[in-house]
């Protein structure tokens, strides 16, 4: 029987959202192929949160070799574990923990890699998987033609998991490698607001905003929102680079995104075109955001955010 | 310090991308080619690490079409001081890419790697990592400066690699989901470089001409040994969905009350 092996992703004993989609992904993987569902979870002290992984037999590296999320260690850990778990896939959430550590999977297991990849298709069992190229501009589907086959997801276009427990948890050993690489220190960004890839909505500022973004965020915590820029907000020093939406920042998809003084250059667009609602809000009538947005208004986003958040307000009273 | 450097030929990100309509790949006439901005990227921080530890050298990479030579003139111009170019026509996978990138370091002998983290035509972040697993070097994804690009040391021109006084390793931030990441990898190491490491230089026109003279080695992909039979193969390249244009709306209350009850969203 077919083995779909995901890879849990965790900091400080909580499990990401994003392995939860890598989890529905592995269940989606597991229904074609007539497969079951394995999980490997890498680190220290995680034998706790490996009970959440819904239906999956889980494999526990807990180790303080495995402390910090090193691409060298925790790759053999995930390589040696599905060469013992016999898997045929395994799956990781394309977060910038599984961009860095699946190719060297790959390699390990002498495995093709498809990359950041948005659906499966194909007949069956013979899984073949969609994935943008070109910044969006185009899908490709592609075949992965080895015996093993590594798949990272993108979060947000796979469902999450049902809540549940864990079939089965076991502790699995595997001897650290000695890596090349040293951690030395992690600097977190932290915010009130919900972090930008899981959030339900996103108000993002663009150029229109001059740099200044208390509009955007009133209305984002009306919302429960997390805030979003684009490229040139970022490039000008007038947001934190973590804020980006676009194909080289962050890729999302809430149900709601809210694009005021956006244009909606392509590279924005590849990064926010998987949202279920798109409001723009731009002064400029011909701006290209007009294109993708289910509404639009054509506004000045100082009058209209303001607006907007007492109209939300009111509302929610 | 020998450092190497990768420059891909890639589709301009100005140019209008549109899909073959026999959908096997998207359409090359007129597209313009420039080199991968993330690779651009990575030539600026070996250029700035090679001119603050002297006698360095860096030299480009590219793997591509003859054409692809224009590509590695333009890193020579930035200031590169020799380029290899490993000739081949044609799709070929990030892993064959890899090996043959090995091929060319196991030769090469550099002390280290910088490459764009991921070619804006295929996108698909794999090359480096999976380079650094085949040599059995330590990587550093993803490399940030910790400071703003308007920053003082920016402004400065400093690298945001940081090289250890007895150059055996480097201490790099990487910019990871939640935060800035430090880590330190021995050398020789793979680091592939994210949008906010630095700010590439333009080519002034003494060097493009300097760069005239500078020296190309060509190899022929055949001559490495690289199997180039794809682990992912790709089947078909479509257009993506559309997303059609929605509805304008004419003032603030409309909107909200289109988004309450026509889309239910808030």
């Amino acid at each position: 029987m077919a083995t779909i092996l995901v890879v849990a992703e965790q900091a400080k004993g909580q499990l990401k959202k994003a392995t939860f989609h890598a989890l529905g992904a592995a269940q989606q993987l597991a229904q074609r192929t007539g497969g079951q569902v394995h999980a490997v979870i890498i680190g220290e002290g995680v034998g706790e949160v490996a009970k959440q992984l819904a239906g999956a037999t889980v494999h526990v590296v807990d180790h303080a070799a495995f402390a910090n999320p090193l691409a060298e260690t925790h790759a053999a850990a995930v390589a040696a574990a599905a060469k013992a778990a016999g898997a045929s896939h395994v799956v990781i959430a394309a977060t910038t923990y599984g961009k860095d550590i699946a190719p060297r999977v790959a390699a390990k297991l002498s495995a093709g890699l498809a990359s950041d990849v948005l659906g499966f298709a194909g007949e069956g069992a013979n899984v073949t998987f969609k994935r943008a190229m070109w910044a969006g501009n185009a899908i490709a589907t592609v075949e992965v033609t080895t015996a093993v086959k590594v798949v990272s997801v993108r979060a947000t276009d796979f469902p999450a998991a049902a809540a549940g427990a864990a079939t089965a948890v076991q502790a699995f050993s595997v001897d650290a490698p000695a890596a090349k690489t040293k951690y030395v220190e992690f600097n977190e960004v932290k915010s009130a607001r919900p972090e930008l890839t899981e959030a339900k909505f996103v108000v993002s500022g663009g150029r229109g905003t001059k740099g200044d973004f208390k509009a955007v965020e009133a209305l984002a915590d009306v919302l429960g929102a997390a805030v979003g820029a684009s490229r040139a907000v970022v490039d000008a020093g007038w947001q934190p680079n973590d804020l980006q939406v676009g194909q080289t920042g962050k890729v999302v998809a809430p149900s709601l995104y809210i694009a005021a003084g956006i244009s909606g250059a392509i590279q924005h667009l590849a990064g926010m075109k998987g949202s279920k609602v798109i409001v723009a809000i731009n002064k400029d009538a011909e701006a290209p955001i007009f294109q993708v947005a289910d509404y639009g208004l054509v506004a000045d986003l100082f009058k209209a955010l303001p607006e907007l958040t007492e109209a939300v307000k009111k509302l929610k009273a | 310090m020998k450092i190497l450097v990768t420059v891909k030929r890639v589709e301009d990100y100005e140019s209008k991308i549109k899909v073959k309509p026999d959908h096997t790949w998207i359409v090359t006439e007129g597209v313009n080619y420039r080199a991968n901005p993330f690779d651009e990227i990575a030539v600026e921080e070996a250029l700035r690490l090679r001119d603050a530890n002297m006698p360095s050298e860096v030299i480009a990479v590219s793997i591509g079409p003859a054409a692809a030579v224009a590509e590695i003139r333009s890193a020579l111009a930035m200031g590169a001081d020799k380029g290899i170019l490993v000739k081949q026509d044609g799709f070929i996978d990030s892993d064959a890419v890899a090996r043959v990138l090995q091929k060319i370091i196991e030769k090469e002998k550099p002390d280290l790697v910088l490459m764009g983290k991921q070619a804006v035509d295929v996108d698909d972040n794999v090359t480096g990592q999976l380079l650094a697993e085949y040599l059995g070097f330590g990587q550093a994804t993803f490399a940030s400066k910790k400071e703003s690009l308007e920053s003082p040391e920016e402004k400065a021109k400093k690298p945001g690699v940081q090289l250890a006084a007895d150059k055996k390793s480097a201490k790099v931030w990487r910019e990871v989901d939640g935060g800035l990441e430090c880590l330190e990898v021995a050398l020789p190491a793979i680091v592939t470089v994210d949008l906010r490491l630095n700010v590439p230089r333009y080519a002034s026109l003494p060097n493009i001409m300097k760069a005239k003279k500078k020296p190309i080695e060509e190899l022929a992909f055949a001559t490495l040994g690289v199997d180039a039979a794809p682990k992912v193969k790709i089947l078909k390249v479509e257009p993506p969905p559309a997303r059609t244009a929605g509805i304008k709306v004419a003032d603030v209350p409309t909107l909200v009350e289109k988004l309450h009850s026509e889309a239910k969203v808030i």
